[in-house]
């Protein structure tokens, strides 16, 4: 097994130096996902304004997939409008669903394509869902919370 | 190199092809015995003869592979009855593993508490209280902890000293006249604690609950005799004693089970079967619905019977040897810090630890990358780890096979974790 190809510079820098970790005010929509077999823990919330993410912030403890993928899934779309968040949550998955068949698209996935080598390990392809499914479902309840949109 | 070793482990590695297995370009070294254990080719060869040359059926034809195959399985119960000191194999019930044999139990007293003429023993309600321990895999917590959910009784538990020992000198406080059973765990299988039973046992006596014991992580260790024990009950699995999967053991005082409502109901478990009402079979049938894991019990026999050759008094002085092996080096890692008793007195060979700034789940990753299985997470012990203030553990288990050399190499290999999260 090769190691480097699991445990990327990229990856490692984020676990280490987690961007825009913490809980912060405001937000409509939050969600605690664990992954039961390992232990991992994230609690993440979701601000949404004028159909952007204008916020996302966590709190997580697990190991350094699942953390380092929640930090470069807030830089990708924190801030972005709310399709395109959806549209890179539905390309990561596709990327972490490949089995180490696809190296994904630099371009739109930035340092998320480090996470390339995850897929050929099943048993962590979870670890690295974790804060994205967190998103998913924080975003499900913020787009409820917020009165006027039926389109979500 | 294996001085004290009473076991000649090179000779018995030799029995396990699988521990010639390499991982990438690296050897196998295989420290996840708690998890389940590693067969031997005696075993695999008892299943395969067995299904080859007798498989039927048993208690259900007149023919002879019916016959010999309701003697293999009955042999096996004998077989398991002598090898844990049981007065009788009778009490002696095949189930699926250790998970069942607890529910059996349990639900032995839920059942009884909708029947108006069950064992008083057995009967359960608001006051009445069930004990078990702070250090319990989920297996010996939640259907304890359901069966008070439903029937209104209260759960209450011995706590773990910072030493990952049982807070002894609460047990006359938490064991009281209202408890009925007391389950606790003989061997923890995240702490390696080896648990002291006669001060549980004692008290249990005195206020006349019945107690058992989750011996999962003891029976395929060290010597166990249930009479010497003087418990009520206990709970093995086949998997983690050179068996197969599929099989575990429930063993009670006759006298319980002849008390105890049945658990699962349907064929072979009765007397007479009307439209109307069912009588059922004395123990063990009465526990032993439907067609029984009857290749994996030759499988268990097979593997009693390898453990009895070795003898389980050189087992466990191997192990004892091997656990203080473990915890000598394990402590000469920078960083890594042991969950659990930290000498080798009263413990098993499973070492738990946690290793600063790096996830277990990183720990095994790197590892196995170096050839070496171990166990990452909670262990199924989640009220332990929260008692030790952790989300998971790096745990290694070492069994009859395992040598100092792969010791090393797991000590060796937890640098190279270092190095990756430096
Ligand atoms: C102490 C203890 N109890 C119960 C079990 C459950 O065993 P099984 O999964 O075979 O039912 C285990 C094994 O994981 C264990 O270590």
């Amino acid at each position: 097994m090769n190691l480097d190809e699991l445990y990327q510079e990229v990856i490692l820098d984020h676990y280490k130096r987690p961007r825009g970790a913490g809980l912060r005010e405001p937000y409509e929509g939050e969600s605690h996902q664990v992954n039961p077999t390992c232990g991992d823990e994230i609690t993440l919330r979701v601000h949404v304004a004028d159909g952007k993410v204008a916020d996302v912030s966590y709190d997580n403890v697990g190991c350094s997939i699942s953390k380092a993928s929640a930090s470069v899934m807030y830089e990708l779309i924190n801030g972005t409008t709310v399709d395109d968040a959806l549209a890179k949550l539905a390309e990561f998955t596709e990327l972490m669903n490949s089995k180490g068949q696809s190296e994904g698209d630099e371009e739109s996935l930035e340092d998320a394509v480090a996470f390339a080598g995850v897929s050929k390990y099943p048993m962590r392809v979870k670890c690295a869902l974790l804060g994205w499914k967190a998103f998913q479902d924080a975003l499900v309840r913020a787009e409820a919370s917020i009165p006027g949109r039926t389109d979500a | 190199m294996e001085a004290a070793s009473k076991l000649d482990v090179e000779a018995i590695r030799a029995d396990f092809p699988i521990l010639q297995r390499r991982i990438g370009d690296k050897p196998l070294t295989y420290l996840d015995s708690a998890a389940t254990s590693q067969k031997p080719v005696q075993v695999v060869e008892a299943m395969r003869h067995f299904t080859d040359h007798s498989n039927a059926n048993i208690s259900r034809s007149v023919h002879t592979l019916g016959s010999e195959a309701t003697e293999a399985y009955e042999g096996a119960r004998a077989k398991v009855a002598a090898f844990i000191g049981a007065p009788s194999p009778d009490e002696v019930v095949f189930t699926k593993n250790s998970t069942e044999s607890i529910n059996l139990m349990a639900y032995a007293f839920q059942n009884a508490a909708f029947d108006p003429a069950a064992d008083p023993r057995f009967k359960l309600g608001p006051g009445d209280e069930v004990v078990v321990t702070e250090m319990e895999h989920h297996a010996n917590l939640i259907p304890w902890q359901q069966l008070c959910q439903r029937t209104g009784a209260t759960l209450k538990w011995i706590g773990i000293t910072d030493a990952g020992r049982l807070d002894l000198d609460t047990v006359d406080e938490v064991i009281t006249e209202r408890c009925k059973v007391i389950s606790f765990v003989h061997v923890a299988n995240l702490l390696g604690t080896v648990n002291p039973t006669s001060q549980i046992t004692r008290r249990a006596r005195e206020v006349g609950a019945l107690v058992g014991l989750d011996a999962s992580q003891s029976v395929p260790h060290l010597p166990v005799d249930v009479t010497e024990l003087g418990v009520d009950f206990i709970a093995f699995t086949g998997h983690k004693m050179l068996g197969p999967t599929g099989i575990g053991v429930l063993w009670a005082k006759a006298d319980l089970l002849a008390a105890m409502p049945p658990f699962l109901t349907g064929g072979s478990m009765i007397k007479t079967v009307t439209m109307e009402h069912t009588t059922f079979a004395d123990a063990p049938a009465k526990f032993e619905a439907g067609t029984p894991p009857i290749a994996e019990a030759v499988g268990l026999a097979a593997a009693v019977d390898y453990l009895d050759k070795l003898g389980m008094a050189n087992v466990r002085s191997h192990e004892k040897e091997l656990a203080g092996y473990m915890l000598d080096r394990l402590e000469t890692v920078d960083g890594l810090e042991i969950i659990g008793p930290r000498v080798p007195i009263g413990r098993s060979a499973t070492v738990s630890f946690t290793f600063e700034g790096v996830h277990p789940h990183d720990v095994g990753q790197i590892l196995d990358a170096e050839g070496i299985a171990v166990r990452v997470g909670h262990h199924c012990a989640k009220p332990t780890c929260a008692r030790f203030g952790v989300n998971a553990t790096t745990r290694a288990s070492g069994y009859l096979y395992n040598t100092h050399e792969e010791i090393d190499r797991l000590v060796e290999a937890l640098g190279q974790v270092r190095k990756v999260f430096g």
